[in-house]
């Protein structure tokens, strides 16, 4: 590759950034909900947190597939890394979401947040991901089933959010919806900005793991040569 | 394509054949299925709604399917039969196939005997609840046997299968108790059928390199 890629540290910069600015947009610029007050500020974090972890299953995914059609090794630190980046912003999700039910319905759970129980399924497939992964001997056939499981990942997620939505019609006849009034351009743009930090946040991490990750492998086969 | 199929067929008719000269899965699938659902009459308190007791028969259905699944892949996994059929010239995915059909005959199997059950014990079964059990073993036989292959590859394949398969199984649970319980049950069936197609052809795309080295 001729174009050479940001340095990790500059983006990492930018992410602190525009986080900043995001937490200066939501609570000095945004209006103000007229429904829910304050507690609604929470709507800027949670949203952009869940995205992003879709973002980062789909990467996850989008890398195994290339796994499974290349044979390429370093496909397999990059496929598993998305997904470990996901799981960590899934589990966010879980949080915030958890946080703003009670602020705004008085409870810690409920079952009839849609986004949420998928995210609970979601959290327990993908925690599933780490327990295979982590009980196969290192090796191609390791490579291949984890892939394999993650595109399994990518398929269930619409699969389970239609489920969802039809299991709500038996198990909650009435439905929370969230669409309150339409977003006024500055809660727009508030609502960007944090998304923009979030997955440069998720994407700085990203690298960042997968650096690590790379480096314990190459210091192992090191080893291994050394010892032989 | 005949070749294809006749392979598919001679593995699930091996299958078929190993069950019907050891008995070692379909008897424990049907004595676990009944003595699950007199659990569940004493689970549930005295008064509660014939809804609860449809859905309980789906939690019997989908853990009596993990014990048929957890044994799916003993026989392949003993003296390395499973290298020698992936070495055989035919395509990989009909191991799939064939160990799905031979593992939806032991389900249908079990639920001739959990269905007539459920009825004398708790409720009648309609038509749209039994088009549901079909549809939804489907679906478990086809993801099943693929998960529990992947288990079968990992140490402790007893604990992890229920991890892989559980979240996977959700779908068709909803399904499932929907189509029993609903009184418009059409929209469920179409989406167990759904279910059924996406996660059957993902399988059998997929089986090729769960088992390859």
């Amino acid at each position: 590759m001729s174009i050479t890629r940001p340095s990790l540290s500059a983006l990492a910069a930018l992410a602190v950034a525009l986080a900043a600015a995001s937490v200066l947009m939501i609570f000095f610029i945004a209006p103000e909900d007229a429904d829910q007050g304050l507690s609604q500020k929470i709507f800027y974090v949670h949203v952009p947190i869940a995205l992003t972890a879709y973002a980062c299953f789909g990467l996850g995914a989008w890398k195994a597939l290339r796994l499974l059609l290349t044979r390429g090794e370093r496909y397999d630190l990059e496929s598993y890394t998305g997904i470990h980046q996901g799981t960590i912003f899934g589990a966010l999700t879980l949080v915030t979401g958890s946080i703003w039910a009670k602020a705004s319905w008085g409870v810690w759970w409920t079952w009839s947040s849609n986004q949420l129980v998928l995210f609970l399924v979601l959290f327990l497939f993908y925690c599933a991901y780490f327990m295979l992964r982590f009980s196969i001997e290192p090796g191609p056939q390791r490579e291949r089933i984890s892939a394999v499981y993650a595109l399994f990942g990518v398929a269930l997620i619409p699969v389970s959010f239609f489920a969802i939505r039809l299991a709500s019609d038996f198990i909650h006849p009435t439905v929370f919806t969230r669409a309150g009034p339409q977003m006024t351009g500055s809660m727009f743009a508030a609502f960007c900005t944090s998304w923009a930090a979030i997955t440069l946040l998720a994407y700085v991490m990203y690298r960042t793991e997968l650096a690590g990750k790379r480096t314990d492998v190459n210091l192992r086969e090191l080893r291994e040569a050394l010892a032989r | 394509m005949t070749a294809y199929l006749g392979d598919v067929a001679a593995l699930a008719r091996k299958d078929l054949r190993l069950e019907l000269r050891a008995r070692d899965t379909l008897p424990a699938m049907a004595l676990f299925v009944v003595a699950t659902l007199v659990v569940f009459h004493f689970a549930l308190p005295a008064g509660a709604s014939e809804d609860a007791a449809y859905g309980l028969l789906w939690v019997a259905l989908v853990f009596t399917a993990l014990l048929g699944l957890g044994r799916a892949w003993t026989p392949e996994s003993e003296a390395g039969a499973l290298d020698g059929l992936v070495l055989a010239t035919s395509d990989r995915s009909a191991i799939w196939l064939g160990k799905a059909l031979a593992t939806l005959a032991f389900l249908l199997a079990a639920e001739v005997v959990a269905l007539p059950a459920f009825a004398l014990f708790f409720a009648p079964l309609d038509g749209p609840a039994l088009l549901g059990v079909l549809l939804a073993s489907v679906g478990i036989c086809a993801v099943g046997s693929l998960v529990s292959a992947m288990a079968a590859a990992a140490r402790g394949r007893e604990v992890l299968l229920p991890l892989l398969f559980l979240p996977l199984a959700i779908p068709l649970v909803v399904g499932g108790v929907g189509s029993s319980i609903s009184p418009e049950p059409g929209a469920y069936l179409a989406f167990l059928g759904l279910y059924d197609a996406v996660f059957a052809i993902l399988s059998w795309a997929a089986f090729e390199y769960v088992v390859t080295e």
